[in-house]
């Protein structure tokens, strides 16, 4: 029987449908990447806190005057293990210095050992994961077997050694170059694989097609899109170097006598038990510091990955 | 169908589903209302983002991300399915519903065995309790499904499956407990077309057996009308026009159905003539003119690691010749796994060839140093298949166009900018784009500025792999239309690769089939058409949904 619904034939009064096939969307605003990114990342808060977090710092390892007017090296052994005093918050180590002062002055080192050998090991990462991941072949394993050798010595071991062997050269790039120089292989491989997938798209063979040289089409296609990843290794490293610093100090091979928070860390532990303080303040602000540089490298992550930024 | 009161097995009243935003909510269904009936099917047919697949999900409440059914009921034997709550949903799915997706490659978990995965529906479905009634059902819905010697297959894995032969797996656990209910969406999309034929063949034998009614997801009109009583078209999450399939083809009403009618290429529909008539003469007065490519015995072989050291050679293109004449159209058909793109490749010069030759313009390809190669990309350039991947994400349009312009460092800045907005006019974009990403594009127009960057140089010869796969129906019109347009316009010599025979019909001078690397039938598109002599060409031609309707509209 055909009388029910079965055999009705509907059709929807014409409503909006005179929109023509794929028309451009033209009155749309038109975005850049940067823009884009800025207009997403502004309105959130955890950026502006790690922001703050991050200036503080680098003001710090710049004018640490600014901060404190206590002469970090004047120590007297009449405070020594002293409780917080007015105009000396912290408290003083066990050689009687303000830990306060210490701090501040400290920064500087740490901070800068972070960055230098985050970007010594970045780049070394970059160039030996993106030449292996797109040439492949032969060069692909001679790489990735070096990397696999620098990734099985533990990395703090390593600059040990270099910085026991080196003793007379120790300063912040060669302790940089130590740190980092070890530490590229879990970068390197985490841009080969990134390299890999990128490699595959029509992109990159349409690049090649239309006459670009190979190497061209690496850097100006395969790299960026590759980049994202790194970015957010890097800042994970970038905590990483400023602990290595620290437990290089602690083991006695560090910048010696300067004043860093690893050096900090490292002397306060002959009076942990005795005044905790003195091991307590310069571990917050080392936890603190790289706790914003890795929120602000996973938010600026985000916000440029372009296919988070989907079509609104 | 003797029953004077009949029920819908399936109904749906003015359905509304809405996606949560940061702030907004976002209607995509705005109130769809359908009924499909026992032992019956229905398709559902629109191009993406008509909703089709959200109403979908919206019956086996699986809507992904912030999706949720805003109004309207969804009933299936009597029952609401809208207000059910989670556990209850759960005994529905796969007991009174089975679900067959659309990607057979992902859609099976690669790390268990083909057997484990369908034990676990059964088990799951209460169908079969104990090891051994388990492992008996489980055999029994592979067997149906159309895998014969399934006690073997059992214990393999996906990656040992083809692809049609993983679909036939997926059909066997949405089928496993019998349900009422099937929801197929787009089955066979991934599928060659040969292999989607059988399939489709095997499930409507099957769903008509056990009486289950079918909800056929769909792009494609020819295939819908092809398996399905009744079609419902949907477009921008509206019903526009619902009834009997064949009226519906024949005879549609809504301008949007029109629309899609006209522009589904059949095997009946003609040769694209772009309105600037062939400048024939000019052509023919030579007639030992050189052909623009003249490609002879061309062989290319791969090696396959068996692991270790060893590998065993596979002759992925097999001695294959043809010539294009100066502006006109080849097309290289052929399924999967049939060497057509490695031939594009080879032709471009992205491979190197084993044996063979290919001329351009009769000079030999293989010899050329390396400024000449340059000098041959400038006259010969690609558009790839997918309109997502041809584009850097990182690079906003004008860039992207302008980029071969830079590379073979054609003019200054300002001439550079120039032929950027010409070419955007070519392909129909407006100019306003250049400060654009690939992201803000729908894949039409992504596929326009890969047009307009294959055009940036002027070349002579155009590789189209698979250039319009990827786009819906109408948008794949106008591209095609265009690309004849640029033809005349430009007088451009096109390779033309697909799998689509009848895309083939509105593009191409001539055809190439090629099976398992090897060019099994060559001739003019109306001769192939025509009398195929090569059963393989006939099944290739067989396989094309809906070619045995007519279809009405415009055309």
């Amino acid at each position: 029987m055909s009388s029910d619904v079965n055999a009705t034939h509907y059709v929807a009064p014409v409503h909006t449908t005179t929109i023509t096939v794929d028309a451009v969307k033209v009155a749309a605003k038109p975005s850049s990447l940067w823009s884009d990114a800025w207009e997403d990342i502004r309105r959130r808060p955890t950026f502006w806190i790690s922001v703050a977090i991050v200036v503080v710092v680098i003001l710090m390892s710049f004018a640490p005057t600014l901060f404190t007017r206590t002469d970090p090296a004047q120590c007297s052994l009449d405070f020594s293990n002293g409780g917080p005093a007015p105009g000396h918050p912290f408290g003083y180590t066990f050689q009687g210095c303000d830990i306060y002062a210490r701090i501040v002055w400290g920064t500087r080192i740490s901070v800068a050992v972070g960055l230098l050998a985050t970007l010594i090991g970045s780049v070394i990462g970059l160039v030996m994961g993106a030449l292996a991941g797109y040439y492949g072949g032969w060069l692909d394993s001679v790489l990735s077997r070096v990397g696999d050798i620098f990734f099985s010595i533990p990395y703090i071991l390593a600059a040990v050694v270099v910085m026991t062997v080196f003793a007379q050269f120790r300063n912040v790039l060669t302790l940089s170059i130590a740190i980092g120089g070890f530490a590229w292989a879990s970068t390197a491989r985490v841009v080969r694989a990134e390299v890999l997938r990128v490699r595959q798209s029509d992109f990159v063979t349409a690049s090649r097609a239309l006459g670009k040289s190979n190497f061209g089409t690496l850097i100006s296609h395969v790299i960026p899109n590759a980049i994202a990843p790194l970015l957010v290794v890097s800042t994970l490293s970038l905590a990483a170097a400023i602990v290595a610093e620290a437990t290089l100090a602690f083991l006695g091979v560090g910048l010696g006598d300067t004043i860093s928070w690893g050096t900090e860390i490292s002397n306060a532990q002959t009076s942990i038990r005795v005044a905790p303080m003195s091991l307590i303040y310069p571990s917050i602000f080392l936890t603190v510091t790289v706790l914003a540089f890795i929120m602000l490298g996973e938010l600026i992550r985000d916000a440029l990955d372009p296919r988070a930024r989907a079509q609104r | 169908m003797s029953d004077a009161v009949q029920t819908p097995l399936l109904s749906i009243r003015d359905l509304k589903v809405a996606f949560r935003g940061q702030k907004t909510e976002r209607e995509v269904l705005h109130g769809v209302s359908l009924e499909l009936f026992a032992g019956e099917t229905l398709a559902i047919v629109g191009e993406s983002g008509s909703g089709k697949s959200t109403t979908a999900s919206a019956i086996v409440n699986l809507l992904p991300g912030t999706g949720h059914v805003t109004g309207g009921s969804i009933m299936l034997d009597g029952r609401e399915l809208t207000t059910l709550s989670r556990p209850q949903m759960e005994r529905i799915r796969g007991r009174e519903i089975g679900y067959v997706p659309q990607d057979p490659m992902s859609n099976l978990n690669p790390v268990w065995s083909i057997g484990f995965q369908v034990k676990e529906a059964v088990r799951a479905n209460g169908i079969a309790h104990g090891r051994h009634a388990v492992r008996q059902r489980a055999i029994e819905v592979l067997k149906q499904a159309g895998l014969a010697d399934a006690e073997r297959r059992l214990h393999q894995y996906p990656h040992q499956f083809s692809g049609g032969m993983r679909q036939r797996a997926l059909i066997s656990i949405g089928l496993a407990a019998d349900p009422k209910l099937l929801i197929a969406d787009e089955p066979t999309s991934a599928l060659d077309v040969t292999v989607q034929r059988v399939i489709l063949d095997h499930m409507a034998g099957l769903t008509r057996e056990k009486g289950t009614s079918v909800l056929l997801i769909t792009h494609d009109l020819g295939l819908a009308a092809e398996r399905a009583e009744k079609i419902v078209v949907m477009q921008q999450g509206h019903i526009v026009e619902a009834g009997p399939s064949r009226e519906i083809l024949e005879n549609p009403m809504h301008p949007y159905t029109q629309r899609l009618v006209a522009a589904a290429p059949s095997i009946a529909s003609k040769r694209i003539q772009a309105q600037a008539e062939r400048r024939g003469i000019e052509h023919e007065t030579t007639l030992d003119d050189v052909p623009a490519v003249r490609v002879r015995d061309l062989t290319k072989d791969y090696k396959i690691r068996t692991g270790g050291f060893r590998s065993v050679p596979f002759r992925a293109v097999d001695a294959v010749s043809f010539d294009i004449p100066k502006g006109k159209t080849l097309a290289l058909v052929g399924e999967s796994g049939s060497g057509k793109s490695t031939v594009a490749k080879m032709v471009l010069k992205i491979e190197d060839a084993t044996a063979g030759l290919i001329e351009i313009d009769g000079k030999d390809s293989s010899t050329l140093d390396t400024r000449e190669v340059l000098a041959l990309r400038r006259r010969m350039q690609p558009v790839f298949q997918d309109p997502y991947g041809s584009l850097d994400p990182l690079r906003n349009i004008g860039n992207t166009i302008a980029e071969p312009l830079e590379i073979h460092e054609v003019g200054d800045r300002a001439s550079r900018r120039a032929r950027v907005v010409e070419l955007l006019d070519q392909v129909s974009l407006p100019q306003e784009l250049t400060s654009r990403y690939p992201n803000e594009l729908s894949g039409g127009q992504r596929q326009r500025v890969a047009i307009a960057r294959a055009l940036a140089l002027k070349p002579d010869i155009v590789v189209l792999d698979e250039a319009v796969s990827a786009l819906d129906v109408l948008v794949q019109d106008q591209i095609l239309k265009l690309l004849a347009e640029l033809q005349s316009e430009l007088d451009l010599t096109y390779l033309f690769i697909t799998h689509d025979l009848a895309v083939v019909r509105v593009v191409a001078d001539d055809v190439c089939v090629m099976e398992k690397g090897r060019v099994v039938e060559h001739g003019t598109v109306d001769e192939i058409f025509a009398n195929p002599t090569q059963e393989y060409t006939q099944r290739l031609l067989d396989a094309i949904p809906g070619a045995a309707i007519p279809l009405g509209g415009a055309r």
